[in-house]
């Protein structure tokens, strides 16, 4: 890549003010350094994870409303993270987490386990318990 | 509390990291080197390990060989400390700041204030410097960002014990010895050797072999996995190769740059060839990006799209059988 084809796009970089390094070639053909804006596919790409977690989220909100899932699996997605993460934030093992993604199982929950996820996700335990998918 | 640290900033973190706490230490060695002696330059795919939700690739080894294959080929000593818990982490932290140290951590990216949204995901294995603090604020330079930063104690604390997969357990580092004199000559070879024998291992999961299986693989996705996830896969595929810390081409121009330095040092006029023949590479690795793009964002769901971005793959493993087998003979 020659210094002057470092792509200098907008993406979600520029728009908070950051810019990135890239490695290039000057007039000579030695290395050098410059910055760059953001470049178009990686754009599309980040925008595309982003789709895909939202439609993620969309998808746990219609589980809790029509009762397949437990709030716990909406608000696992909202934080972006998968089974193993949140094993790892409530310090329990990965089938254990994702039985109480099960409905009939979350009703059963005291309070001082729902204090556990609601911790990990920065909420209140009456928060988590009445989340209806609105 | 200040340590006399100077921020540069660099295309991936641990090398970042890694060039600017030597270059505190008097060492002058730019990110490039670091990567390169720390045979940083990799291929990795594990289709059933899934990450995102998409299956695994890497163009980089696991978090913190750079740094320490090349410390130990330098000749330098670095300690590691992990904690159990985050009071001693601290303190430990602060310990060092009084002694003049600044440390290197290792941190999960979920919680950086001072990322955009878009970029916070539970990527755990993230480094910055702690070099100073103020009242309760910790002065940082992580090595992707333009300036200086801060980090309240709190958020510190919160990106040091994130958790998951690789949770950096408050995992500090630093150099405690470095050598009088280094001997770089010994250490580039060195640095070569071990990424050609990684890029050329007779292993289906890893070096040009892994570009093959991938080939392979995506010829596969649309019809096993639907277009969708053909395309979430193909996007996760871009953003490992490009995104913030590859310097552009999945490392291959920061490789390039590298042995450019090394034709220098070690007087070996065929490394600077070489070198080219490693921008032509990472300009292809470009197009693929480019191509990959165009696929998912044109949404496009006949199976040609994705055999030809396959071809595409399997060109860039020949040409690099090829680039390797050459740089093995030359050093």
């Amino acid at each position: 890549m020659k210094k002057e084809e470092v792509p200098q796009d907008n993406s979600n970089l520029s728009s908070n003010n950051m810019k990135e390094l890239c490695y290039a070639t000057d007039e000579n053909g030695n290395y050098t350094t410059a910055l760059s804006t953001g470049w178009e596919p990686k754009t599309i790409a980040l925008e595309n994870s982003i789709q895909d977690i939202n439609e993620r989220i969309e998808a746990a909100k219609a589980g809790v409303k029509n009762g397949t899932l437990s709030p716990i699996v909406y608000f696992m997605e909202v934080h972006k993270m998968d089974w193993m993460t949140l094993a790892g934030y409530v310090g329990m093992w990965t089938w254990r987490v994702k039985r109480h993604g099960k409905p009939s199982v979350f009703k059963k929950m005291n309070d001082k386990m729902l204090a556990k996820y609601a911790e990990a996700f920065e909420i209140s335990v009456a928060e988590l318990k009445n989340y209806k998918g609105e | 509390m200040e340590t006399n640290f100077v921020h540069h900033q660099s295309a991936h973190c641990e090398n970042g990291v890694a060039s600017n706490l030597l270059k505190h230490q008097g060492i002058n060695i730019s990110e490039p080197m670091v990567f390169g002696i720390g045979s940083g330059l990799f291929f990795f795919y594990l289709p059933l390990l899934k990450v995102n939700h998409a299956p695994a690739i890497s163009y980089r080894p696991m978090p913190g060989f750079i740094f320490n294959k090349a410390a130990k080929r330098l000749g330098i000593k670095v300690k590691r400390v992990k904690f159990s818990n985050p009071q001693s982490a601290q303190k430990a932290l602060e310990d060092n700041l009084k002694n003049n140290i600044p440390s290197g951590l290792q941190v999960g990216v979920y919680n950086l204030t001072y990322f955009p949204d878009e970029y916070r995901f539970h990527f755990n294995a993230h480094n910055l410097v702690v070099y100073g603090k103020k009242d309760d604020t910790f002065l940082i330079s992580d090595p992707v960002m333009e300036t200086v930063t801060t980090l309240t104690e709190k958020e510190l604390e919160k990106v040091r014990f994130a958790k998951g997969a690789l949770a950096p357990k408050g995992q500090m580092y630093y150099p405690v010895a470095i050598p009088a004199v280094i001997d770089w000559e010994t250490a580039i070879k060195k640095g070569i050797k071990n990424t050609c024998n990684d890029m050329l291992a007779p292993v289906p999961i890893v070096g040009v072999s892994a570009m093959r299986f991938l080939s392979r693989s995506i010829r596969k996705w649309p019809a096993k996995k639907g277009v969708k996830v053909a395309n979430h896969y193909l996007a996760q595929l871009v953003r490992m190769q490009e995104e913030i810390g590859t310097g552009g081409g999945g490392f291959r121009f920061i490789y390039a740059a590298f042995l450019q330095e090394a034709s220098v040092i070690l007087k070996n006029e065929k490394l600077k060839e070489l070198s080219l023949e490693m921008t032509t590479i990472g300009d292809l690795w470009r197009d693929f990006a480019v191509n990959a793009a165009r696929v998912y964002k044109n949404r496009s769901n006949q199976t040609d799209v994705y055999n030809s971005l396959a071809d595409e793959l399997l060109k860039l493993a020949d040409l690099e059988e090829a680039f390797f087998k050459k740089l093995k003979k030359a050093i």
